[in-house]
């Protein structure tokens, strides 16, 4: 660790608020554990038509953004699907 | 016509009865008359915050249930004649009481008493429910730590939903000293995430405890939490009170330097 790292460390204050964020976000929302997993599978279903993905390495999360329109802070859903290969020409099987 | 306030805070051992002696003490001490009803019906604490344990004869449920009058049930402040307690029963549980019985209970107090403070059980069960029911505004209690404000925010939603008038923030047990290092979220921080207004902030106090102890709020004392809960309270009131300064009289040259004040 270099000396430089000592500064960037992030203290634990910024963590438990980063942390809160998130969690109120799926809280307020009212979105269950079980509905993210319909929703990820769903995704995976329309995404594996075209692209071959890592469905493993799926990620989903409700998340918050500024929005592009309102400039006001939204919720959002966050996906990060990793592609292990791109079907040629995006054929349907 | 009183105003009936509820202290909540959905999570446990933040400090809500606490908060209900000192601020209702605080409410006494500005002249108001206030009486302070616990409703942890099966595990009530406030008449042991406020030292009138022994002094217990009737409950909240005999009201309820008509075994004694109104009247009967109601304990004298020691040091305030015109602060008064309505104990919790003990060896109930929180179905003993409806939300409508609360109501009827409330409006009758309402008619000889300028501020009706409800100390709300832990949770969001019937207790929270019937804490609620007759309340024109609530005091959400929050510690700077992820879990009670998750809990908090919770509340504040089941507020919303419940049509109460107004809900204003108490912080609970800051420490400048970790805000500053970085290993605390802010005032700032927790009223960010929450929004809703902040009414005042409590530091981390070992005066609290003692006062505990001595079954004597602190309220209106010169100790950091004193000063912080006599704010709330003038605040409660609609009085315009500036935030206190948290960082002030921890150290040890400020305490120094306290010593030297109060000499003068």
């Amino acid at each position: 660790m270099g000396l430089f790292d000592l500064f960037k460390k992030t203290n634990s204050g910024n963590v438990a608020k980063d942390r809160l964020k998130l969690l109120l976000v799926s809280d307020r929302s009212n979105c269950s554990p079980e509905i993210m997993e319909a929703i990820k599978n769903d995704i995976l279903k329309v995404i594996s038509k075209y692209m071959d993905v890592d469905t493993e390495g799926l990620e989903i999360q409700l998340t918050q953004t500024e929005s592009d329109i309102s400039g006001k802070t939204v919720p959002a859903l966050y996906a990060n699907i990793p592609i292990k290969d791109i079907k040629k020409n995006g054929s349907i099987k | 016509m009183g105003e009936v306030i509820v202290v909540t805070s959905g999570k446990g051992g933040v400090g809500k009865t606490t908060t209900t002696a000192n601020v209702g003490t605080g409410l006494a001490m500005l002249g108001n008359k206030v009486i302070l009803i616990d409703t942890d019906i099966g595990l009530r604490n406030l008449d042991v915050v406020m030292g009138l344990e022994n002094r217990i004869v009737y409950n909240l449920v005999d009201v309820v249930e008509g075994n004694c009058r109104l009247a009967q049930a109601l304990i004298k402040d020691k040091k305030f004649p015109n602060l008064h307690l309505l104990p919790s029963a003990q060896t109930r549980d929180k179905s003993s009481v409806t939300p409508d019985q609360m109501k009827k209970l409330i409006e009758e107090l309402k008619e000889s008493f300028d501020y009706i403070i409800l100390d709300c059980p832990a949770g969001i069960e019937q207790g929270f429910q019937n804490a609620i029911a007759g309340a024109d505004r609530a005091l959400v209690v929050t510690t700077p730590e992820v879990s009670a404000i998750r809990d908090a925010d919770r509340i504040i939603g089941l507020l919303e939903a419940n049509e109460l008038r107004r809900s204003d923030l108490i912080v609970n047990r800051i420490r400048m000293d970790m805000v500053k290092r970085g290993d605390m979220m802010s005032i700032d921080d927790v009223v960010d995430i929450l929004a809703i207004n902040l009414i005042g902030a409590v530091p981390d106090d070992q005066n609290i405890v003692i006062s505990t102890n001595q079954g004597e709020p602190l309220v209106g004392s010169d100790s950091l939490a004193g000063q912080a809960y006599m704010n709330i309270a003038r605040r409660v009131t609609g009085e315009e009170v500036p935030l206190l300064d948290l960082s002030a009289g921890n150290g040890f040259w400020s305490k120094l330097a306290g010593v030297f004040k109060r000499n003068k």
